[in-house]
């Protein structure tokens, strides 16, 4: 089968396909400026005391989910992709595009969880945009935000900077956001199911400052899940990534749908968690500074990165086998932020 | 989860390797490695998962087989499904499927380009769409071995029953002894033995392998697909070589019964009968493959819709079909890894997340570069 000449829905999964229509289609009329490494967020030059700018668009389908809904999706989302840049998030814009038709009791409860997730961010909607379409040209609604934060001193994020022998962290269990969508939208009559961990992390990028120099690159593990955050930070560099299985951090509930599923959880999204690579002397002391925070809590070293081999994130598996953790193709879980 | 944490012990699991590698050692000095067909696409995944190639010494090497259901669908019948859906028909399937190349294109693109292609995680999806819209013809592409056989054709059962006359089956079912049968008697497979499929064998029965063990003279042993189990499979066929036995075991007993599911035997006997079939990579086998008994004609997709599955084309340089039967490991095919990809698939063994292919490409590609 040739490249397709349509977009397919796997080309929003934030595999393979996602990162070949970047390169292929906006890299080349847009990769200029700050946008060439694709950050999460990016630095904008020549604004005094800088500036760091970002923006994501949120279709997931229920918009109500256990542990969540579009709106504080539509907060924590990009004040994550600020903080996982460095920043301190300061304002996000609001942009919504409404179905005819839309109960009001739904955007209500939605506007009020955009308002509770900006208070507890310390973040203010400075602008916004409200347009209708007709019934059946969108699902209910859709969410665009942008936003934007101030540098904190002392982080200079790069995966370049990533060395073997460094340290790498997760912030939380992995996965639970994308399969308690999943559950949600299928209705899979799950007891006790997932719970979705969407949250900010940007406490957490404060609380590893005093360590900031020795703090390679964070990322939020969101569309791909882990494996696709790990597979950018690996692909195409002269180092590898070791992971341990049996150190991997999975909640009950989305372990038992995700296996019952034949789903990897490292290819399935979190909202609230964060992944790090950092210098091996200051992983402790970041560790127990994010562990002192209730997001934070379940923080914990899930591998290594090596000399080889370069470029591929392996992991040593629960028997003592060795394999490849690839990146997701896509279509996985479409619609789940 | 604590009970399936127990079949992926550490401990137990290096044990195992090592009682593995005492008992292939008397098998070292023959003339050519030991080949342990694995039939089922869930063993694949689970050895590629759990990185079980490697425990494993180097005279002793496991083949995929041909038990992924997707890989074995002769691309003919992925252009009766695209036949059927440009006449706007809505198909519904199993999400495998429609990525898989046809002859010329896949459901995939044909729903990009606006053809009714849903996804269904259960076949009673299926039934839902053909109840929300009378009007519209729904077809559900019954594909699979015999474990998937029961629940999708009870479709046939559940549209009587609601008066749906609207929904139909595309069969390409398949039985997996006839298989090994074909795989025994090729004479270029020296295929030692044979690690039996799990779910399968639940429906089947182990002692439904009993004839083919006995005729061909090689162990088959059922196991499931945790890693343990797949180790203690290993060990089984292993220790049956020493012995100069062909045995049938059973290594998943807390699954698999000597006789099998008769409920689910029953229903498939009652509404479908055996056909020959055409596999990817075997050829036609006779009497391989299940289709609706002529009294069920009006649920039967082909007949419904008046179309005949015919014999597709597979792309050029695609060698999808020595892979199923065991010819070649993926890497040796020329376009593996190259024009060949998860992401831009050419046959279907690197389509279905259960094919040989993909799992050489998500997990193996380390597998010749140890630390």
């Amino acid at each position: 089968m040739t490249t397709p000449d349509r977009i397919l829905l796997a080309h929003g999964g934030g595999g393979r396909l996602t990162a070949a229509l970047i390169a292929d289609e906006i890299v080349p009329r847009f990769g200029a400026g700050p946008l060439a490494s694709l950050p999460d967020a990016a630095r904008l030059p020549g604004m005094a005391g800088g500036l760091v700018f970002t923006t994501d668009s949120y279709v997931v389908q229920p918009a109500v989910f256990p542990g969540g809904d579009i709106g504080a999706l539509a907060v924590h989302g990009t004040v994550n992709d600020l903080a996982v840049s460095g920043a301190e998030p300061r304002w996000i814009s609001l942009a919504m595009i409404l179905e005819e038709g839309l109960p009001l009791a739904t955007l209500r409860r939605v506007l009020d969880s955009i308002r509770a997730a900006a208070d507890a961010c310390g973040v203010a909607v400075a602008t916004g945009d409200t347009k209708v379409v007709p019934h059946g040209q969108c699902d209910g609604l859709y969410i665009n935000t942008a936003g934007l934060g101030e540098p904190i001193p002392g982080y200079r994020l790069s995966a370049d900077a990533i060395r073997p022998g460094d340290a790498v962290l997760a912030s939380g269990t992995l996965g639970d956001h994308g399969m308690a969508v999943l559950c949600a939208r299928e209705r899979l009559q799950v007891a006790s199911g997932p719970v979705s961990d969407t949250g900010t992390i940007h406490r957490l990028v404060r609380a590893a400052t005093p360590w900031a120099a020795s703090v390679r690159f964070m990322r939020d593990p969101t569309r791909g899940g882990a494996a696709a955050v790990l597979n950018e930070i690996a692909g195409g560099r002269p180092f590898g990534i070791a992971l341990r299985e049996d150190a991997l951090p999975f909640a009950p509930a989305a372990r038992s749908v995700a296996e019952t599923l034949g789903i990897d959880l490292l290819h399935v999204p979190s909202e609230g968690r964060m992944l790090a690579v950092v210098a091996p002397d200051a992983a402790d002391a970041i560790l127990a500074a994010w562990r002192a925070l209730p997001e934070g809590a379940g923080s914990t070293r899930i591998g290594a990165v090596t000399a080889g081999p370069a470029g591929a994130v392996v992991m040593e598996t629960l028997i003592g086998g060795r394999r490849l953790v690839d990146m997701p193709l896509g279509e996985l879980l479409p619609r789940i932020c | 989860m604590k009970y399936v944490d127990a079949f992926r012990d550490p401990a137990a699991a290096r044990a195992l390797a090592g009682r593995i590698r005492e008992a292939a050692a008397p098998l070292a000095g023959r003339s050519r490695p030991v080949q342990i067909m694995e039939v089922c696409g869930s063993h694949t995944m689970a050895i590629g998962r759990y990185g079980i190639r490697g425990l494993l010494p180097p005279h002793l090497r496991l083949i995929s087989g041909p038990g992924c259901p997707v890989c074995v669908t002769d691309a003919g019948y992925i252009d009766a499904a695209l036949e059927l859906a440009s006449r706007g028909v809505e198909i519904c399937t199993f999400g495998d499927l429609i990525n898989v190349p046809g002859s010329d294109t896949s459901l995939a693109a044909a729903r990009s380009r606006g053809a009714a292609v849903t996804v269904c995680y259960s076949p009673l999806e299926a039934v839902e769409r053909a109840r929300r819209d009378p009007a519209r013809e729904v077809v559900f592409l019954a594909v699979g071995f015999e474990t998937t056989v029961a629940p999708v054709v009870s479709l046939v059962d559940r549209a009587a029953a609601e008066g749906l006359g609207n929904l139909s089956l595309l069969t390409a079912f398949k039985l997996v002894p006839p298989a090994l049968e074909a795989l025994a008697a090729a004479p270029d497979l020296a295929i030692d033995a044979f690690l039996c499929p799990a779910h399968v064998s639940a429906i089947i029965g182990a002692d439904a392998y009993r004839p083919f063990a006995g005729r061909h003279r090689r162990p088959c042993v059922v196991a499931g697909f945790e890693p343990l189990d797949i180790l203690y499979g290993i060990e089984g066929i292993l220790r049956q070589l020493d012995a100069g036995e062909a045995r049938v075991e059973n290594q998943y007993s807390r699954v698999v019964t000597a006789a099998g599911n008769r409920r689910a035997q029953a229903l498939i006997e009652r509404l479908l009968r055996p056909v020959d079939a055409i596999w990817r990579g075997l050829g036609p086998v006779p009497a391989s493959g299940l289709g609706l008994r002529p009294e069920f004609a009006a649920y039967d997709a082909e007949n419904r819709h008046g179309l005949r599955v015919g014999p597709g084309r597979d792309a050029p340089g695609c060698r999808c079909g020595d892979v199923i039967s065991g010819r070649l490991t993926p890497p040796e095919c020329p376009l593996f890894g190259r024009r060949c990809t998860p992401a831009s698939p050419v046959g279907p063994c690197m389509v279905s997340s259960e094919g040989s292919c993909a799992a050489w490409y998500k997990y193996g590609r380390i597998a010749t570069e140890r630390p």
